[in-house]
């Protein structure tokens, strides 16, 4: 493919005391400033989350006048989905330069409500919301609970995806618990309950934080400071919005998405050096691996074949709300050997895995440099 | 949101109204035989839009559950069980479990009705000891 990204960075994390919109914009100027190029330069923007119109205002706030734009809101997985549309928004001749962002201050602002907002026009607000689930923590606990049942595991195998993301988070000066004494798993089973079997640690912080990622032709991305970082592939799948919708919990939407990706790459699981899956709550990660091909059904919580989530994840790192930005700029620094202490060793290939809403939304994509 | 206010349209109104009367429906597909849950306008396995309620056995299986410990609404007594119970019919349901405090996948579970203050009643579950799948 003949896109690349040139330029990534992260606003501010964790507890900012900062507005929401000057974070998004503090991103973008940061990701703009690793690619060495201004706004002046960029006629691309695909953001969601803030305002009515989120692309819209995040122009008006840069001073330009974009080409295309794009605000589709699927949850966190929408970044993948964005990087998917830039692609192909660029090889279309329509825009040169795109800047993906996002940015919350929810933790700063305590917006976030365990409830989740039902809008009052859907389903679920007549068949679901009466019945009080948390929003979308719930939705992570019933997936937990059925695979925990299917494969005959118990919480202890999730502990251990907890364990390994605060065993990354204490080399990431970045993340929210880098400083933080190692977990272990029985931290984890001890944990207050949330919605069983997902304890405290079982789920994803909540944090200010978001950042941004530029992308352009591959042609241009030669001229510019960074090594380019090449879309490979991507795929998507969206599959429901209600609880009870899946017909079964565990055939998730990532199976589709990754197969879709590794099809247009070429590439499959064997190929992928690091991998950043998005981690809501523990279970998320496992199944995801299986789903993605990297391990047989059950396996996911034992396998550790590829480094996963080397930031520390939503579990450790940060999680704004929607995490699929951090993502992307994560696998882009491990591409470029950017990443110090947690850098993998000869990183050339990297997945991206994006999970939005209740597993509503996959998206994977696949990036790389050249040997 | 209270209870009084949950909210109904004109395609759900049938299955709102007849769980008055203790009938938990589904919508079954005219064309394709098809059932669903919620009432939709448009059959999801077919796309037909003919589609009529018939009543449901009221009994199913616990998909998966989850105790919630803390309140997505605040003031609401906790835990609470919160189940996806699979009826005999295929359609599943997120609903509540009641008269249980350890559930587990798999549990043969039956319609109960929990009042709501405008007359309408929400559909829960409970364990179902007259099913032969049930364990001691």
């Amino acid at each position: 493919m003949s896109v690349a990204v040139v330029g990534a960075a992260e606003c501010d994390l964790g507890r900012t005391g900062r507005s929401a919109q000057h974070l998004l914009a503090q991103g973008v100027g940061r990701a703009l400033d690793d690619a060495g190029l201004s706004p002046c330069d960029v006629d691309g923007l695909a953001t969601t989350g803030l305002g009515r119109f989120p692309a819209t205002q995040l122009a008006d706030q840069l001073g330009i006048r974009p080409a295309w734009t794009d605000s589709t809101a699927a949850g966190g997985a929408v970044f993948e989905m964005y990087v998917a549309r830039a692609a192909q928004a660029i090889e279309a001749g329509q825009c040169s330069v795109v800047v993906i962002a996002y940015a919350s201050n929810q933790r700063s602002a305590r917006s976030r409500s365990i409830g989740g907002a039902y809008d009052p026009a859907t389903p679920e607000a007549q068949f679901e919301q009466p019945y009080q689930p948390l929003w979308p923590l719930s939705y992570y606990a019933l997936l937990a609970q059925r695979y925990l049942h299917t494969y005959a595991l118990d919480r202890s195998d999730l502990a251990s995806i907890a364990v390994r993301a605060r065993a990354y988070a204490r080399l990431n000066p970045a993340a929210f618990r880098y400083a933080e004494p190692p977990l272990t798993v029985d931290d984890v089973l001890g944990a207050p309950m949330v919605s069983s079997p997902l304890g405290v640690l079982d789920c994803c912080l909540v944090t200010d934080g978001g950042g941004a990622i530029v992308l352009t032709s591959a042609a241009r991305a030669r001229h510019l400071r960074r090594e380019p970082v090449l879309v490979l592939g991507y795929g998507e799948a969206v599959t429901h919005s209600a609880m009870a919708s899946p017909d079964d919990l565990l055939a998730t939407g990532a199976a589709e998405a990754g197969a879709r990706a590794y099809a247009r790459a070429a590439l499959g699981p064997a190929d992928v050096d690091v991998a950043q899956i998005y981690d809501a709550a523990t279970v998320s990660v496992p199944l995801a691996l299986e789903q993605l091909g990297f391990c047989a059904p059950g396996e996911g919580t034992a396998f550790t074949g590829v480094p996963v989530n080397t930031t520390g994840g939503g579990l450790s790192y940060c999680h704004p709300g929607q995490l699929g930005v951090l993502l992307l700029v994560e696998a882009v620094r491990q591409l470029r050997g950017e990443c110090g202490a947690r850098q993998v060793a000869g990183a050339r290939t990297a997945l991206v895995h994006g999970i939005g809403g209740i597993g509503s939304s996959h998206a994977t994509v696949l990036l790389g440099v050249r040997p | 949101m209270t209870e009084d206010e949950i909210p109904v349209d004109e395609v759900t109104a049938p299955w709102w109204d007849a769980t008055r009367d203790g009938r938990l429906l589904l919508q079954r597909c005219t064309r394709c035989a098809c059932a669903q849950h919620p009432p939709r306008l448009l059959c999801t396995a077919c796309g037909a839009g003919d589609l009529s309620f018939e009543e449901a056995t009221g009994t199913g299986i616990v998909d998966s559950f989850t105790v919630v410990h803390r309140a997505a609404v605040p003031g609401t007594a906790v835990p609470y069980v919160l189940a996806r119970v699979r009826l005999a019919e295929g359609p599943i349901l997120l609903t509540h479990l009641t008269g249980t405090a350890e559930p587990h996948c798999d549990q043969p579970v039956r319609l109960a009705w929990r009042p709501l203050p405008d007359g309408r009643r929400l559909p829960v579950f409970h364990p179902d000891p007259e099913s032969p799948w049930t364990s001691s």
